[in-house]
This record gives C-alpha cells, structure tokens and sequence, in this order.
C-alpha cells in the first residue's frame, strides 16, 4: 500500500514536471518571437476584441505553431499546459489498474470521460 | 506601454500570484484578475482567460513537489474530482438560468463567514479521531509529512459534506470562473478535517483539473491571449516552484492567517465586481 503510493507519486510527479517544463520551453521560444516582432508595439487590452483567426481552434493553433508565429507558438504550450493535468487524470488510471485497484481505476477514467466531453463541447 | 514593458511586470506580478496560490492552494486568480484589470487596464473577459491560465500553472508547478513530497492526498483529490467536474459542467449548464451576480454575492458571505470561523481560537484537533466509514473504504486517509522528516497519520471525515461542497466548488468555477479553489480548501479543512498542508496542497493538486475542463470553452471564445497568457505562464510557473519550497518548512499557523486575509480580500473583489455588474 505504501509502496504503491509511492510509486503513483513518482510517476504524477514526473508527469506534472515534464508538462510544466515542456510548456514553458515552448511557450519561451514564441513569446520571444512575439516580443522580438512586436515589443515595441502598444499592447491594446481595454477592449474585449476576441484573439486573430487562429488562435481559438487546436487545428489553428496548430497551423500557425507549424508557421513559426510566435503568439501561435505560446498557444500551443498553454495546449500542452491544459494537457497536463488530464494527463495524470489518464495515467493514474494506467497507474492504478497496474495495481489492480478497481474502484480507483473507474473513478479515474469517469472523470478523464467527463473532462473530455467538456473539453470538446469546447475546441472541439 | 509597450508590449515589452506590459510584458515584463505582467510577469513580475504572476510570479507573486503564482507564490500566494501555491501557498494557500488557491492558484492566483485572485491576484491576476485585479492586477490586469486595475493596474494593466485589461478587459476582464482576456483577466479570464489569464487567471485560467494562471491556476493550471500553479496547479501543475506546484504540484509536482507537493506529490512528490507526500502532502497531496491523490486518492482523495481524484475521487473529490469526480465531484468538481460534475459540478462545472452542471455550472456550464445551468449558467443560463442562475443570476451569476446573486451567486457572486453569496459566494463573498460565505468566504467571509469562513474568515471569520478562522478567527477564533482552534481547538486542537484530535488528528487520530475516528475516520468515516467511506474514508476506510476508499482508503483515504494518510500521514502528513513533518518538517523533520517524520509524519504524522490523519483520517478524513464527513466525507458525504465534503463531496456536497466541493460540487458546489466545481458549479461556482463554471459559473464564476473564479474562486473554486477557496470552496476546496475549506471543504478539505474545515468539513473533512485535513491538516492544513494537506488541505492546501490537495485543492492545489484538483484545481488544474478544474480549470481544464473549462479551458477549451475559454479558449473558444477568444478569452486567452497569447500576448497575456505568456507572461503570466511563465511568472506564475516560477512562483509556484518557489512557493511549493517554501510551505514544507513554513508554519501552519503563519499559512493559516495568509489564507484568511487572501478569502477576506476575494470576498471583497467579488462583491465590488458584482456591486459593478462585472458578472
């Protein structure tokens, strides 16, 4: 028991990390290009105008990331940032059914099922 | 200003943001949203969509340290999540017919009313008071881990009043966007007696899953931009790191006051936005 506990630690541990420090790395590469194409611009926030075209869709995200723009490239690292938790909602699943643990492995994938219908009445 | 200099104190000021929700496992929307809105000017719909930003960041950042180090109950926070999500899908629905001023008003008097509950002298809890009976079942009960090395055991009660307000929890962040990190601590702490590290730290650990199942509406409607959610990101993930190293050794009673003044000031910020037809 404690061993096992141990073990789903390390394992979310590493998961929690590896997306924190994927999603900063990417999202430090867009917004330096952002910063060196427009940091001298005015940053106009007083009015809710939506974002570009592009930045609200994962396919446009994804587009543009694949561009090399730089505010597409910081979303993308927040996709990566949102995928994190759901990450380790997914792989205590794996984590507990390895560990024969039933009732865990159901209540982890009841709610990686609800995130998901949440996340596509979303983006899609 | 220029994108440059927005950019650079945005991110000064996510840092604290990220420091104070990875303390009190309330994740720094409390901070971000009057910093960009009062300071920065920034409409509140893109403060939104920054403060989501800025509680996944906490959540993740901090919470890799807190797993790691023992003071996150994992067993609890995903069987709890199967109440936060219900509820903020439930919130998403029922937004169009519950007046979100009304509830932003009662959500204030409640975080007062437990404000001021904290005031009064705590009586020392019998940590090894008997567990309810679901706690045994799903096995839910742990050690927290002590500055020296040590641990101590604790058990969960009334897991049933729990599991009722953290639905509650889950329906406000989909209704309110905000604020669902404050209702988890006080479930964990006050309903179901953790200790309050173990509190802090398990609603730090939910929170990120909460805030993402939000995300892709928030994201579909224009609410996160780069431009913002950059810097507050990158703020916010390096006050998190900072603040999960500091709790282990910081003294209860010291992060106990911190979360009561941070529930007094959240109170406030939610009845001066309802007062302003903010919601």
């Amino acid at each position: 028991m404690a061993a096992t506990s141990t073990r789903l630690s390390g394992l979310l541990g590493r998961v929690l990390q590896t997306g924190v420090g994927v999603s900063a790395a990417v999202a430090l590469l867009g917004g330096s290009i952002y910063l060196g194409r427009h940091g001298t611009s005015l940053t106009e926030y007083g009015e809710f105008r939506g974002v570009p075209h592009g930045l609200d869709t994962v396919r446009g995200i994804v587009r543009g990331a694949l561009e090399g723009r730089g505010r597409w490239i910081t979303q993308f690292a927040l996709l990566i940032l949102i995928a994190t938790p759901i990450a380790r909602v997914a792989l205590s699943a794996v984590a507990f059914a390895r560990d024969g643990d039933r009732t865990y492995v159901a209540i982890c994938l009841f709610v990686l099922a609800m995130l998901l219908v949440g996340l596509l009445g979303g983006i899609g | 200003m220029t994108v440059f200099g927005v950019t650079l104190l945005i991110a000064l000021g996510s840092f604290a943001a990220g420091l104070l929700g990875a303390l009190t496992g309330l994740g720094g929307g409390i901070v971000i949203v009057p910093m960009l809105t009062l300071v920065f000017h920034v409409h509140l719909r893109y403060a939104a969509g920054a403060a989501l930003v800025s509680v996944i960041a906490t959540s993740s950042g901090a919470g890799a340290a807190y797993v790691r180090e023992g003071f996150t109950n994992i067993r609890l926070a995903m069987f709890l999540e199967i109440a936060t999500v219900l509820g903020a899908l439930a919130g998403a629905y029922a937004a169009a017919f519950v007046p979100p001023r009304a509830l932003a008003v009662a959500f204030a008097a409640v975080l007062l009313h437990a404000a001021y509950r904290s005031l009064r002298p705590h009586p020392d809890r019998a940590t090894i008071s008997a567990p309810h009976p679901w706690a045994a079942r799903l096995r839910l009960n742990g050690v927290e881990p002590l500055p020296d090395g040590g641990g101590r055991a604790y058990t969960v009660q009334s897991v049933p009043l729990g599991f009722a307000i953290m639905s509650v929890a889950g329906a406000i962040s989909g209704l309110l966007g905000i604020g669902s990190g404050a209702l988890k601590v006080l479930a964990l702490d006050q309903a179901m007696r953790l200790p309050y590290k173990v509190s802090a730290a398990t609603s730090n650990f939910m929170i990120g899953v909460t805030a993402a199942a939000s995300a892709g509406i928030y994201i579909r409607r224009g609410y996160v931009d780069p431009g913002l959610a950059f810097p507050v990101m990158i703020g916010v993930l390096l006050g998190a790191l900072v603040g999960a190293r500091l709790l282990a050794a910081a003294p209860t009673r010291h992060l106990r006051t911190l979360f009561t003044v941070v529930i007094v000031v959240l109170a406030i910020e939610m009845l001066a936005r309802a007062i302003q037809g903010e919601f």
